[in-house]
């Protein structure tokens, strides 16, 4: 069973499309599509640019001229979009005039469901014939193996999206038991491009954040800065080379600007993870931010800092530790009819 | 011989400091921080970051009041009295040395941040002094003169002054168990009235004074100025020298907390410890030395970062204070930082197991930011 572990925006989406039955005709649709390029030209004639080369960009920008609008959500905002976007995508009615239906497997219920698992099942059985002719003919059978690692298979919701019909989770998961048995077999290159439908690169995550070099000053000495923020409070920090560990904030020592241990604790941190207490001298500015938010911030850019000083292991190790990650907590905002974010009022019984 | 290294200073008192604290390196690397040289007269620069010992009979005698409270908690605690050596204190000790008694006191103000050792070095500097034969006038905290008091008495013998008769017998009975044998030898050279009927003649011990003081405790501040003036006017004679050591002298010119029964605020010049403390201060005496500390954290209405002279003074203090010899103390250098932290281990004050790394070390030395009172505090749940 498959299980879906990471959450983007494009698995919340909800598929409309696959709802229920048309509800707007095509030729209702076709009437939109008429009515908008009318529209495009006429905005065009107004903004005064030419109708023929008017792109999508213009015409958003036109809208938010005309109709300026102080609403929080972008969505609900004044919107001029070609209508196969606005309409969702439907599927249009299955069956003729005599009501027979178009399709063969239509009495199925998931007509379009079972003729992909048909399909797929079809090169399947075309990548066995073709390893069986290779193995009788004694041809070596091709080992490369497709890079697994960096591609993801489509979620649920994107295969409802491309069938245009509901995919329960059952059959979600066979379908993807064939795709892996399929891509499992050798010889899969025959087929490369009816899997690629099916799967997606995944981004992001093989990124690397781009470690700095060390720079230099008039001095000789090696330094690096980092910048760091936590919870309205930001702090840009400079960390130099052969120190004594005096560190300054703001002009000040940290002794007098934060006389709490528990802001000098957190300065500590970086320097005493990596082992490297009275080696470096850092200067720093921050402003904004309480406290607390202030020596948050501080540690943030400072372990940003040490990066450039340290090998990549212990970069890793610093990571893993939670010194180099954004801490994204804020403020919960209060809402209407109670005190404070999760406070409510005294209840009284009477 | 040499099993521990405080028994060595109740042992050998003169002469024998620089063999022995070289010998002591050898075999017991820890003891490098103590020094065996107990008298503050014999300290020098090589005596600089290390600790030595006041026996706990004379940290009595000489200390019954003045020595600050955690101090007095680590007195306690260790049994036993040990005093850095800084160099501030050996400043202070070279200038009184080669002081000449004739020409009028020297004023030295001790200023610094806050929690750096000001009281500390004022008492070490105090005890060479009573080690040395001085008169000594020590007043702990000035400040304690122009807060909180309870009771304050229209003075009968100037009418707009007030009388703070709770802090003037505290501070006779302390400087009575002080200064003993001075206050038997010192004579009056006037006659002074205390209220109708009693009297002091000419030409009796000052102890009498002090006596008449405690004992009626309505006049006591009027006995703490009669003590002051005798001894500024005496101590020029050259029979004893005198000492006058203040703690936060800042206090004597800044404003009070006090409020007279009709809720107006109090100068402090209306107090007639604070009015006989400032004349003694001016250096129109001589035959001794003044020695004063700023202090901020007792100080009232001024800012919690102000430690020079100029803020905490006041114009009209440092103005009266002026001409002085300034003397900073800063926070621990490297070394007097090893030796605190080498003092905390052996005696076993430290029990977490990383405290005794050099890893520890470190992170104390930056959480500290080698500031001897943050260095306390947190070797204290330690």
């Amino acid at each position: 069973t498959l299980r879906l572990v990471c959450t983007t925006t494009a698995v919340q989406r909800k598929n409309a499309g696959a709802s229920g039955p048309e509800k707007y005709t095509e030729a209702f649709i076709k009437k939109q599509i008429e009515e908008f390029n009318l529209g495009k030209r006429h905005l065009a004639n107004m903004m005064g640019e030419d109708p023929e080369t008017f792109t999508q960009e213009d015409i958003d920008r036109a809208i938010a001229y005309l109709f300026p609008s102080g609403l929080f959500d972008k969505q609900a905002r004044p919107l001029m979009k070609h209508p196969t976007e606005v309409f969702p995508e439907q599927r249009k009615i299955q069956w003729g005039e005599d009501g027979r239906p178009f399709h063969f497997l239509f009495y199925t219920g998931k007509q379009s469901y079972y003729s992909l698992m048909h399909e797929t099942y079809e090169k399947l059985l075309n990548v066995q014939k073709h390893q069986d002719q290779l193995i009788a003919q004694d041809l070596p059978l091709p080992n490369e193996k497709r890079n697994l690692a960096g591609n993801r298979w489509l979620t649920k919701i994107e295969l409802e999206e491309m069938l245009v019909e509901k995919v329960s989770d059952e059959d979600y998961s066979r379908f993807i038991r064939l795709l892996q048995k399929l891509v499992a077999l050798p010889c899969t290159d025959i087929e490369e491009k009816y899997i690629q439908k099916f799967s997606k690169e995944v981004p992001a995550q093989l990124q690397k954040v781009v470690i700095e070099p060390l720079q230099y000053d008039e001095q000789g000495v090696a330094f690096s800065t980092g910048e760091g923020k936590r919870k309205t409070a930001s702090a840009t920090a400079v960390v130099y080379d052969n120190g004594t560990g005096k560190i300054t904030v703001n002009g000040i020592d940290i002794l007098h600007y934060f006389p709490v241990l528990q802001d000098r604790e957190q300065l500590l941190f970086p320097f005493q993870f990596l082992g490297r207490i009275g080696k470096h001298d850092m200067v720093c500015t921050v402003s904004g931010g309480g406290r607390s938010a202030q020596a948050g911030a501080i540690r943030l850019a400072s372990a940003k800092a040490l990066r450039s000083f340290v090998t990549e292991k212990e970069v890793e190790f610093m990571r893993q530790a939670g010194l180099l990650t954004d801490d994204p907590r804020v403020k919960e905002r209060k809402k209407p009819g109670q005190e404070g974010p999760r406070r409510k009022f005294t209840w009284k019984k009477r | 011989q040499l099993d521990r290294g405080c028994a060595l200073h109740t042992a050998a008192r003169g002469g024998l400091s620089s063999v022995c604290s070289q010998d002591v390196p050898a075999e017991r690397p820890r003891a490098v921080f103590h020094t065996s040289e107990s008298d503050p007269a014999k300290h020098t620069e090589q005596h600089e970051g290390r600790l030595y010992n006041i026996p706990l009979e004379e940290v009595k005698a000489v200390f019954p009041h003045g020595l600050p409270y955690r101090f007095q908690q680590q007195i306690r605690t260790f049994n036993e009295a040990r005093v850095m050596v800084r160099r501030p204190a050996l400043e202070l000790l070279a200038c009184l040395k080669g002081s000449n008694l004739a020409h009028p006191a020297v004023r030295y103000v001790i200023y610094g941040e806050r929690g750096t050792g000001k009281t500390m070095t004022l008492c070490h500097v105090v005890h060479y002094c009573s080690r040395q034969g001085w008169l000594v006038l020590h007043i702990p905290d000035a400040h304690l003169w122009v807060k909180n008091c309870k009771e304050l008495l229209q003075s009968s013998y100037k009418k707009d002054r007030l009388d703070q008769p709770l802090q003037a017998s505290v501070w006779l009975k302390n400087f009575k168990s002080s200064n003993e044998r001075f206050l038997q030898e010192i004579k009056t050279q006037k006659k002074y009235m205390w209220g109708k009927q009693e009297s002091t003649e000419e030409g009796r011990p000052l102890g009498e004074v002090v006596e008449q003081g405690l004992a009626r405790v309505r006049s006591a501040s009027d006995a703490v100025g009669v003590v002051l003036r005798e001894l500024k006017q005496q101590s020029h004679r050259g029979s004893f020298r005198l000492l006058v050591a203040v703690d936060g002298v800042n206090a004597l010119w800044g404003r009070t907390s006090l409020r007279k029964e009709d809720k107006s605020p109090v100068s402090p010049e209306e107090l007639t410890l604070v009015h006989n403390l400032r004349k003694m201060v001016r250096n129109d005496w001589s035959g001794g030395a003044i020695v004063t500390t700023l202090s901020q954290t007792g100080s009232l209405f001024r800012p919690s970062l102000a430690y020079t002279p100029q803020e905490l003074l006041g114009k009209e203090g440092f103005d009266a204070l002026d001409p002085f010899v300034p003397i900073p103390v800063p926070n621990y250098s490297p070394k007097e930082f090893e030796s605190c932290y080498g003092y905390y281990l052996e005696r076993k004050w430290l029990q977490h197991e990383k405290a005794h790394t050099e890893d520890g070390k470190a992170e104390l030395q930056f959480l500290s930011g080698s500031n001897p009172r943050q260095l306390d505090r947190l070797a204290g749940p330690l």
